[in-house]
């Protein structure tokens, strides 16, 4: 195992260090664009963690940025590649979600995050590859086939933000967007090596984020290092009119309080996430991350959340219920996937959906409607929403004792493709200690924390509301005294 | 008497006069080329959120306190779900269990003329839907989303309406009161106000509520009782052949005068109502509503009762006065300003000039005889310069441009004849041209003064005062 230094190839560096070689003069947006995209294009095949590449459009915004910088013109990610899941509007690129029902369909606008991104001066690459609307955690629904893990590419990278996560574990790229609903950004970065960071609800704008589970969702981000998460997060947070859910609150320098040190620092360690289900070898793995954070001055607490055992039934009730609602505006009447020769209305919004969703995004939408329906809605529906209340109690109460919660991100070290296909539950148990952050809209990060059988395993924090700067300057402060998060898969060095 | 008791209650959807829609910045604007007015938000694009518009929170409160109800310190928008090609996302933004006005009422006059309470169950902010088109393409169906989008507030009755006339005059009081308080237009025929109405029949003295229909889409006042009596009848027909009523939703044809059964209780959506996650919740202190409270114009039942307390109207005429804002305001100015009393203003007001606007289809504020100019002939008639009739004459030529009352009657030379030594000579002629009558007058047939006095107004051309003409015939008769 290497682990890479600035002046490792570019592929190699993290944002912050290619940053730093853009300002220095050291090569140019184009040079960097132009090595990144030939990379690219000689792994796509085999990781298939595209949906859309943009070279052209990229390696003109990597000349306008290069002029900017001769000038001094231009934001703080100047001339900085990253890509965009494909469930993030672009303006005249398509946008598909993974899905068959939006394969063509071009938005005429850029989502909130894309726009902020480009006007701090970073240059899209392409769009990833998910899950079909984000619902999947193995990359293995998207209509336009799955993505393979770089470490082992008979493995799945995890899901949805499976493209983002292989891109990023495979040096294709130093960062990306991701989405998180029930664990999308965090699983799949569990499951290559990568961070992955999903801000509290409301912390960065759902406007032109193609809506799943609309207050489950939140947008993040895949990079490399927990200072990478912060410099993206800093031009990404914020409240956006288009949003009535996006929080007015401050946005702190995500970056300075990076060094902060962890003495002092309470972090609690959740009984529950360390029961039965949970892989023994994964376990010892986030046990040693734990030494090491106590090692450095943290202390380590044992908390209970008593209701978090039903954290995926409940989520499973909400999220479907939403994403019932939500899929409606997909009848082929005025965008996407239409079916030829309709014989009348209800034949078009039936062939046009049956058509184009696949068979996870039908169950779920199956699922959704079934819960709110009048007879069910109070026993599922309603009662979700008070369990809902209960687990984001249980943690609130556990932040009065805790600064942050730690524990693995994922039961298991990534599965290989197609063995868990035909199970939904147990897919969905995968999920299983990434889900609470959401039902209580809390701030979570995963960070890499050692290899059980050459495969990554991922440490996760989860803070109190807005605590994403405590959040990165721990896992920042963990990257100091280890280097999992600069190893890379063998293949992709 | 009838055997059978009729229950109605009406939701009326009201169009609120806003700028913009409720959940995007598109212009309302009625009339524009088909999807002009729809922006992404109003398409439904993915990705795209609603931002709720606030100033129908403040329409909504207005209506609220008009009609004495709770203003809800915290209601909640919820989904609608069903799929129609004019319902962009699939579902309908409105407000379900916690609407943000609950419980109100307000009097109307029942069929007896007695006054009668009519509680308003709720009302709640929604959105439109936009319009499909049928009838233009050939074998496939448009669809204009100008409308989706645009503001509604849903005003919900109790089961409190007994006849069509009710339903009728209860719907009328709610479209006074949204255009004094100027949050509709209220504009029938673009839609702007109309309603859906839930009709049963039960017999007399039964306790529990037959089963309704709902009669959907009335938009205008006649329609409105024309649907509902079809609606009563055909159920008490359907009851007295031995059947029964079903649960349903039926639509009325103005053309044919009937409902048609659009859809039975069975073939109804289920909505699948929920919280809507993409909106918070409307929080509203009670700050903002005592702001509101205090901008709210005097209602039209408050100016009613003033009206008959300060200018001693009669209260039918009172009522008449006061629908609409600006036919008070008309009035009121009117009032103000004319020396003469006024009651015969109201009369003025409520006879010639109505009847005037009603012929040429003019709004009261585009009178073509101002208020004060109104007021400047009933001048007139109050210090005798010219009759009640003749007076009628100068109102038609002020209607027609042709001046002031004062200038009209000095150009045509209308001014009565004063003099009593002119109009003595005239009734002195009269009386000498009609021996005979004189003489049955004299033998007890008293009706023929009006006789007498006709042929002077005849003579003099309307312009002797009628009551001296009265006088001096009967001084010269007895």
């Amino acid at each position: 195992m290497t682990a890479s230094k600035a002046s490792d190839a570019l592929h190699l560096q993290t944002l912050t260090e290619l940053a730093r070689g853009l300002a220095g003069g050291e090569f140019s947006s184009r040079e960097l664009t132009e090595s990144l995209l030939e990379r690219i294009d000689a792994h796509q095949k085999s990781l298939n963690a595209f949906i859309t590449l943009t070279a052209d459009e990229a390696l003109a915004e990597a000349d306008l940025a290069d002029k900017n910088r001769a000038t001094g013109a231009g934001g703080p990610l100047q001339g900085l590649p990253i890509v965009h899941k494909d469930l993030f509007c672009t303006a005249g690129v398509r946008t598909t979600c993974g899905s068959k029902i939006l394969q063509d369909f071009v938005s005429p606008y850029d989502a909130t995050v894309v726009a902020r991104l480009k006007s701090a001066g970073a240059i899209m690459l392409g769009k990833t590859n998910m899950d079909e609307f984000a619902m999947g955690s193995s990359n293995e629904t998207s209509f336009f086939g799955a993505v393979t893990n770089p470490w082992d590419q008979k493995m799945s990278p995890g899901g949805s933000s499976g493209g983002s996560a292989a891109a990023v574990a495979a040096r294709l790229v130093p960062a990306a967007t991701g989405t998180d609903t029930g664990g999308s950004i965090r699983q799949p970065a569990a499951l290559t090596g990568t961070v992955g960071l999903k801000p509290t609800y409301g912390r960065v704008s759902r406007f032109g984020m193609v809506a799943f589970a609309s207050s489950l969702d939140q947008a993040g981000v895949i990079t490399r290092s927990a200072e990478d998460a912060a410099l993206l997060l800093n031009a990404m947070a914020g409240v956006d009119p288009r949003d009535s859910t996006s929080a007015d609150q401050p946005i702190p320098d995500y970056t300075a309080t990076l060094s902060d040190s962890v003495k002092g620092l309470r972090i609690g360690v959740v009984r529950q996430h360390f029961d039965e289900g949970l892989d023994d070898e994964c376990g010892k793995t986030v046990k040693t991350a734990l030494a090491a954070l106590e090692d450095a001055g943290a202390s380590l607490v044992d908390v209970d959340l008593p209701n978090i055992g039903l954290s995926v039934p409940t989520y499973y009730v909400v999220a479907p219920a939403e994403c019932s609602s939500n899929l409606s505006r997909f009848d082929g009447v005025r965008f996407g996937h239409r079916a030829d020769n309709v014989k009348d209305l209800f034949d078009l919004y039936c062939r046009s959906r049956g058509e184009g969703f696949g068979a996870e995004v039908k169950r779920r939408i199956m699922t959704g409607t079934y819960v709110l329906s009048a007879g069910y809605y109070d026993a599922y529906y309603l009662k979700a929403q008070k369990v809902r209340q209960l687990i984001s109690r249980d943690f609130n109460q556990a932040f009065e004792k805790v600064d942050v919660i730690a524990g693995p991100t994922a039961p298991t070290t990534a599965f290989r493709l197609g063995e868990k296909t035909d199970d939904p539950i147990t897919m969905y148990l995968n999920d299983i200690y990434t889900i609470g952050a959401n039902l209580a809209g809390l701030p979570g990060i995963s960070v890499p924390c050692g290899l059980v059988k050459k495969m990554p395993v991922g440490l996760q924090l989860v803070g109190p509301a807005f605590a994403e700067a405590s959040l990165l300057s721990c896992a920042h402060q963990y990257q100091q005294i280890t280097d999992w998060h600069r190893q890379a898969p063998e293949a992709f060095r | 008497m009838s055997r059978w008791e009729v229950v109605i209650g009406l939701e009326i959807h009201t169009q609120l006069a806003t700028n913009s829609k409720i959940f995007s910045g598109s212009s309302t604007a009625y009339g524009a080329e088909p999807n002009a007015q729809a922006s992404l938000v109003d398409l439904g694009y993915p990705g795209v959120l609603p931002v709720l518009n606030v100033e129908v929170v403040r329409m909504a409160a207005m209506f609220g306190l008009a009609v004495n109800a709770t203003v809800a310190k915290r209601s909640i928008f919820a989904r609608k779900n069903y799929f129609y090609p004019d319902l962009p996302k699939g579902y309908q933004i409105s407000q379900y269990e916690l609407p943000i006005v609950v419980g109100g009422e307000l009097f109307i006059r029942d069929d007896a003329g007695d006054e009668k309470r009519i509680r308003i169950t709720r009302a709640h902010l929604e959105e439109d839907a936009g319009k499909s088109v049928h009838d233009e393409f050939e074998g496939s169906t448009g669809v204009d989303l100008n409308r989706a989008g645009t503001p509604l507030l849903e005003i919900v009755s109790e089961p409190d309406l007994r006849s069509a006339k009710e339903a009728v005059a209860y719907m009328r009081k709610i479209h006074s009161i949204v255009r004094y308080l100027e949050i509709s237009d209220g504009n029938m025929q673009e839609g702007s106000f109309r309603c859906d109405a839930n009709v049963s029949v039960r017999q007399v003295g039964q306790v529990e509520l037959g089963t309704r229909a709902e009669v959907k889409n009335l938009n205008s006042f006649r329609f409105v009782e024309k649907a509902i009596n079809f609606e009563i009848a055909r159920q008490i027909d359907v009851i007295e052949d031995g059947g029964v009523v079903v649960q349903e939703t039926r639509l009325y044809d103005s053309d044919k005068d009937e409902t048609r059964s659009m859809r039975s209780k069975e073939e109804a959506n289920d909505y699948r109502y929920f919280p809507d996650p993409d909106l918070l919740p409307v929080e509203i202190e009670d700050s903002f509503v005592e702001e509101v409270r205090r901008s709210l114009p005097e209602l039209p039942h408050v100016k009613c009762a003033r009206f008959i307390a300060e200018y001693a109207l009669k209260e039918a005429d009172a009522e008449i006065l006061t629908v609409s804002r600006a036919l008070a305001d008309f009035y009121e100015e009117v009032a103000k300003t004319t020396a003469g009393d006024s009651r015969i203003a109201a009369n003025w007001i409520i006879g010639d000039l109505s009847a005037l606007l009603n012929r040429d289809n003019i709004d009261i504020q585009d009178s073509p005889i101002t208020p004060i100019a109104l007021a400047g002939l009933l001048d007139r008639i109050t210090d005798d310069t010219i009759s009640g009739k003749i007076a009628k004459e100068v109102f038609d030529g002020m209607s027609t441009g042709e001046g002031s009352a004062d200038e009209i009657i000095a150009a045509k030379g209308l001014q009565q004849i004063t003099d009593v030594s002119a109009l003595d000579a005239i009734v002195a002629a009269i009386i000498d041209a009609n021996p005979a009558q004189v003489a049955d007058y004299r033998a007890g047939k008293e009706k023929l003064l009006g006789f007498f006095v006709g042929q002077v107004m005849k003579e003099t051309g309307g312009k002797a005062n009628p009551g001296q003409v009265n006088q001096l015939i009967k001084q010269k008769l007895s």
